[in-house]
């Protein structure tokens, strides 16, 4: 038997299915540097100060900007985490601990499920016994984000604790530390890059919703006064504008995409950056 | 006189329908050190779990029988198993410093979450436990490094020095030599002859050798019966039991 000539022909087996990987890898990347340029190239010369300042244009108007969705974006998208990502990450805590208990059962499967409900169904679901019932508000709007929020980040949490193997949890056990401090002050602080990077995906994930937002918070030609008025946001006047057949407003709708596209990394280096300084501080 | 610091009544566990113990009585004396032997699964890490109240933290483990510690029952339903815990301190069969936390914090979070919260007393017992378990020389100017940093040995004794820090006066250990490498074990093992005079030691061992250095008395164990339970030098030389007889010499 020629050894040497199998050895060659596994050698280059070997490189091309490694270089095949890298192929696959570096193609499913290029979508997202195409999006990131078009959106720069379109986007960028749109904005300005008073694309931060002003209200949107009326067709035949040459100045404006997104002020008012941009606001409402933060409001909508900042209460929905607010309350969202405490009760999910409880959620989390609870699917993680107690994997057997009959509730945490069914609840996991509620989650699981609610996953992959389309955010538009969730959308008309809160239009039908929210909005019908007090009308189109921002606390319509953050409701529907909080139940698609709610469920990605409980899922992430879940997993994340999960992989935390149980002797950790039982050596803070044994220095006499009850069970809900060892999860809150030891598990959970320890495990805190993880669990955030999980809230990261799912904020990036709400903050672009649509869908959900048109039959709730509807939206608003003017800043809204209270959380209980309809509320302009990013998302809904992309949508509107870029079907609008007015040049002046679909730019406004590129320069739109361009702040939330930026407002999401934005948050995701924020995040990374204040856990590195808050590494630095604790462990050199 | 002897002063039997634990004494174990009549000990049974169970996880779900398997026995893991039956019918084990123990006494344990203050100040010594003693050893768990016996093959796998006969119930020895079992024991020990069972007299800190580890045991019940298991998916469907419950057990029967008494454990004394300074003649009252830990398992009395007034007692606080957060409380007996901090009495009787655990080391791991594997090192567990805690994810994330400094080689500091490991040691602190014991005292911290248990109310101390001043400094110059925490700083104090850190030092104190650290040089204890013979970790401070290496550890003192990076005190802030994570505790994952250390190598696998250092790491043990960092979580015996975590257990010492809350001033147990019972440590078990559960096999807290069989992940290292025989120069850290030569360490742990040192290290347990000079805690020795402030702690009252329970040690699970898979090795023979080990258990002849260390301890003071042995427990042998087989399928969660308590075979024999003898001064070490007796043990080696004359045991009691055939079984033990035929387990030490290697007929088993």
């Amino acid at each position: 038997m020629n050894r040497p000539f199998f050895y060659q022909v596994r050698k280059f087996y070997n490189k091309s299915i490694l270089l095949l990987i890298f192929l696959l890898s570096f193609i499913a990347c290029v979508p997202f540097f195409f999006i990131v340029f078009f959106v720069f190239q379109k986007g960028l010369g749109v904005l300005n100060l008073s694309f931060f300042t002003q209200l949107p244009p009326t067709p035949d108007e040459n100045y404006g900007g997104l002020a008012n969705g941009m606001v409402g974006s933060l409001k909508i998208v900042g209460l929905a985490c607010l309350l969202g990502v405490p009760w999910a990450l409880f959620l989390g805590v609870f699917l993680s601990e107690k994997p057997q208990h009959k509730i945490a059962q069914s609840l996991r499967f509620v989650v699981d499920l609610s996953i992959s409900v389309p955010s538009i169904v969730i959308g008309i679901f809160v239009y039908s016994f929210l909005v019908s019932l007090f009308g189109f508000s921002a606390y319509a709007g953050s409701f529907a984000l909080l139940m698609i929020l709610i469920p990605i980040v409980a899922k992430s949490t879940e997993e994340i604790l999960k992989m935390i193997p149980h002797h950790i949890r039982e050596a803070g056990l044994a220095l006499g530390i009850p069970k809900w401090k060892v999860i809150f002050r030891i598990i959970l602080p320890g495990t805190l890059t993880m669990l955030l990077s999980g809230v990261i995906l799912a904020l990036a994930r709400i903050a672009g919703e649509t869908a959900p937002l048109l039959f709730t918070a509807l939206g608003n030609h003017f800043f809204s006064k209270s959380l209980g008025e309809p509320t302009a946001t990013l998302p809904v006047q992309i949508y509107e504008f870029s079907k609008s057949g007015f040049p002046n407003l679909e730019n406004m709708a590129w320069g739109g995409a361009l702040v939330l596209i930026s407002f999401v990394f934005l948050i995701n280096f924020g995040i990374r950056f204040f856990l590195f300084l808050l590494r630095s501080r604790n462990l050199s | 006189m002897k002063k039997t610091l634990i004494e174990v009544k009549n000990l049974s566990a169970w996880f779900k329908k398997n026995q893991a113990l039956s019918e084990v009585n123990v006494e344990i004396e203050k100040n010594k050190v003693v050893a768990i032997i016996g093959p796998s699964g006969c119930g020895k890490s079992t024991f020990i779990r069972c007299l800190n109240r580890l045991h019940e933290e298991v998916e469907g483990a419950f057990l029967k029988g008494e454990v004394l510690l300074e003649g009252k029952n830990i398992y009395d339903s007034s007692e606080d198993p957060a409380l007996i815990r901090r009495k009787i301190g655990m080391v791991f069969q594997k090192p567990n410093p805690f994810p994330g936390m400094s080689i500091y914090d490991n040691v602190a979070i014991g005292l911290r979450l248990n109310g101390m919260k001043k400094r110059s007393l925490l700083d104090e017992r850190i030092e104190q436990s650290l040089r204890s378990a013979g970790l401070w020389k290496e550890v003192k100017d990076r005190l802030n490094y994570s505790g994952l940093s250390l190598s696998g040995g250092q790491q043990q004794r960092l979580c015996i020095a975590r257990a010492l820090a809350i001033q147990p006066f019972v440590i078990l250990m559960d096999e807290p030599t069989s992940a290292l490498d025989p120069v850290s074990t030569g360490w742990v093992e040192e290290l347990l002859q000079k805690l020795k005079k402030q702690v009252t030691v329970v040690i699970v061992t898979h090795n023979m050798q080990q258990a002849a250095r260390v301890s003071d008395r042995i427990a042998f164990f087989i399928d969660g019966k308590l075979i024999e339970y003898n001064k070490t030098s007796r043990f080696f030389t004359k045991p009691e039991s055939p079984k033990s007889e035929d387990y030490i010499t290697g007929r088993f």
